[in-house]
């Protein structure tokens, strides 16, 4: 197939090695250019994000062992670099691309952050005219299959931060969080995430209180809400929906005896508490109250870890998925060698022309 | 003439619109079960277009058997619980859309389907039409009745979702059916909507009833005021918020389950000899 992949990632390098061999934005017209020199490279890309550098070649150069191909390009390699580099020759160079911009590489499986970083790193080769019919084909294949794993599988679902669960279950007890009172307690760094995620999730009451006013009072500015003093914040309870805490104080300061009376004044709406801090705001047995939801922090990370676990589990249906384009690719491949036999080959170039055209307008 | 040229066109008997109408809710049931289980995207015009379809298949029927009998099609156990599937899905269209996606999907049409299929295996579904003339205040007492009925239904599965919802909720461990159900907000508010419409529509079958002035049978009276003070009971504690959310939806099942074993006691009634 003439077709490598060489690099290092996140699963063979710490990030201090990836630091070394990190190729930044405002380098890579030259590196595209340098690795073209290369005896044997005809066609080229380079991926290159904080969690790893590959660099994608077509020619006689995709026969060479990546330590060799390393060699050749960064001049100079330390003793004890090897072991950290990878090669990746025809299919099993076909199906990891496939596999890195479905997000199955990634170290959060199923993000889709490095569906735009290749897609920018094949944008800049395109530009600067270092891909050919092969790696246009590979590429614009590569784009098909990630955006078919991700809306035919659940690889991508389930949120994996303990602040973007504690939004989905806001909205999945209240719908629309735009009515919603959200009163932050707190005002360190967990309170301002969360502030920010429901402010991101159109939460527009958002009131901010802290033993420190003045801070409260920052944060409440960040996120368009108002801050109230300590001492009153639990004359605002009544009206809540939602209450985040996340103060220092050494013991619960939200317990079941205090809210129990408010509860009665507020008919069926439920109310929804996280509780970030540690050692815990709120008593454990408040979530044993009617229409009252309490979730701590290992209740969030728990959910957070079986989201991820249930990623994981996705990944070898995609992988199945994968296997059928490997596949096609190598049957395009092959059919290509001998463009005689097949008319349609050619059009994978004039693709690659029109999406130069296109990088150009943008 | 119309209607009976549209009865006799293609099918051997009008029972054939509401086998059509079951197949239509067994499909919509079965599909939406997949994707909320199967973890797949709902595509709600396919459930909301085989549940129409569905509804248009019972509404031939009930206008054909209606022009049979010469009065509204409520004339024997069959009929009944036709039309309370009908009603049922009436007032889902009626109700608005917040949550008509999952509750139609994965809750509504199985048992629309249920209820079809317990009709169309009752021995009687001949159509007898009435010899005397009609009174409107019968009339008029079924139908806002059995309408109530499917209102109290509704009322019942939102009950029975918020259940699942508040007990996922409380468990802490939220299953990927939990995000794909709609939010318990709207469980509650749907649920408090219904037994609003249930119990106004039951009420002005109830007061009609007492309008028809034939002789009354008062064992139906007596089961159709019990029904009426729990429905009263439970929105009263609703207003005065003396009652948990939770006690609520779990009532209004409970309830409904009362009114279906009602349906039965008036056909059971209906089949001994009449005490009035």
């Amino acid at each position: 197939m003439n077709i490598a992949c060489f690099g290092l990632s996140h699963q063979t390098a710490s990030v201090d090695f990836r630091e070394r061999f990190a190729i930044p934005d405002s380098a890579l017209s030259e590196a595209l250019t340098r690795l073209r020199t290369i005896e044997g490279v005809e066609e080229g890309l380079i991926v290159s994000t904080c969690n790893r550098t590959e660099f994608y070649v077509a020619g006689a150069a995709a026969q060479l062992p990546a330590t060799r191909f390393f060699e050749e390009f960064y001049r100079g390699l330390r003793s004890g670099d090897e072991p950290h580099f990878f090669g990746l020759w025809a299919d099993t160079c076909v199906q990891h691309l496939f596999r890195v911009v479905s997000g199955l590489e990634s170290m959060v499986v199923g993000e889709t952050e490095v569906f735009g970083q290749v897609k920018r790193a094949y944008e800049a080769a395109v530009l600067e005219k270092a891909t050919g019919r092969r790696l246009n084909k590979l590429f614009q294949k590569s784009f098909h299959v990630g955006k078919q794993v991700r809306s035919s599988t659940a690889v991508g679902r389930g949120s994996i931060s303990v602040g973007s669960i504690a939004v989905d279950l806001a909205e999945q007890i209240f719908g629309k969080l735009d009515g919603c009172k959200i009163m932050v307690l707190g005002a360190g760094d967990t309170s301002e995430k969360m502030a920010r995620s429901f402010k991101a999730r159109g939460a527009h009451h958002i009131f901010v209180s802290n033993r420190s006013f003045d801070r409260a009072q920052i944060l409440a500015q960040e996120t368009g809400g108002r801050a109230i003093r300590f001492e009153e914040w639990d004359r605002e309870f009544a009206d809540l929906d939602i209450l985040v805490t996340s103060t220092s104080a050494p013991h619960a300061i939200v317990t079941a005896e205090k809210i129990a009376p408010v509860l009665k004044h507020r008919g069926d709406r439920p109310l929804f508490m996280i509780d970030v801090a540690v050692p815990r705001d709120i008593e454990p047995n408040v979530h044993r109250l009617d229409g009252v939801y309490v979730y701590d922090l290992d209740a969030l990370q728990s959910m957070a870890e079986r989201s991820m676990e249930a990623r994981k589990q996705e990944a070898a249906g995609c992988d199945r998925l994968i296997a059928k384009h490997v596949i096609e690719f190598q049957n395009w491949i092959e059919k290509s060698v001998n463009p005689m036999t097949n008319p349609g080959a050619c059009l994978a170039s004039a693709d690659a022309t029109l999406w130069r055209d296109r990088c150009e307008v943008d | 003439m119309h209607l009976d040229f549209l009865g006799s066109f293609v099918f051997v008997s009008d029972r054939t619109w509401i086998w059509l109408a079951t197949y239509c809710f067994v499909l919509a049931s079965a599909y939406s079960a997949y994707t909320l289980f199967a973890g797949k995207f709902m595509a709600p015009r396919l459930t909301f277009g085989l549940v129409a379809a569905g509804f248009v298949c019972q509404t031939i029927f009930l206008g054909i058997r209606g022009h049979e009998v010469g009065r509204c099609p409520i004339t024997n156990f069959f009929e009944l619980l036709t039309f309370l599937s009908w009603s049922m899905i009436l007032i889902y269209f009626v109700i608005g859309s917040s949550y008509r996606l999952s509750l139609l999907g994965v809750f509504t049409t199985p048992f629309a389907a249920l209820l079809s299929l317990w009709a169309l295996i009752q021995p009687e579904s001949s159509a007898a039409p009435v010899k005397h003339l009609v009174n409107p205040w019968l009339e008029a007492h079924t139908s806002f009745s059995i309408v109530a009925c499917g209102a109290f239904a509704l009322a019942g599965l939102a009950g029975l979702m918020y259940l699942i919802q508040e007990r996922q909720l409380k468990t802490r461990r939220p299953s990927s059916v939990f995000f794909r159900l709609p939010p318990i907000r709207t469980l509650v508010v749907a649920n408090s909507r219904l037994l609003w419409l249930g119990f106004g529509l039951f009420t002005v079958g109830l007061g009609t009833g007492f309008m028809i002035g034939e002789d009354v049978d008062w064992r139906k009276v007596a089961w159709s005021l019990v029904v009426w003070a729990l429905y009263g009971g439970i929105l009263l504690a609703r207003v005065r918020r003396s009652m948990a959310t939770k006690w609520v939806a779990t009532l209004s099942i409970i309830v409904f389950g009362l009114l279906l074993s009602m349906f039965w006691g008036i056909r059971f009634i209906s089949d001994v000899a009449p005490v009035r």
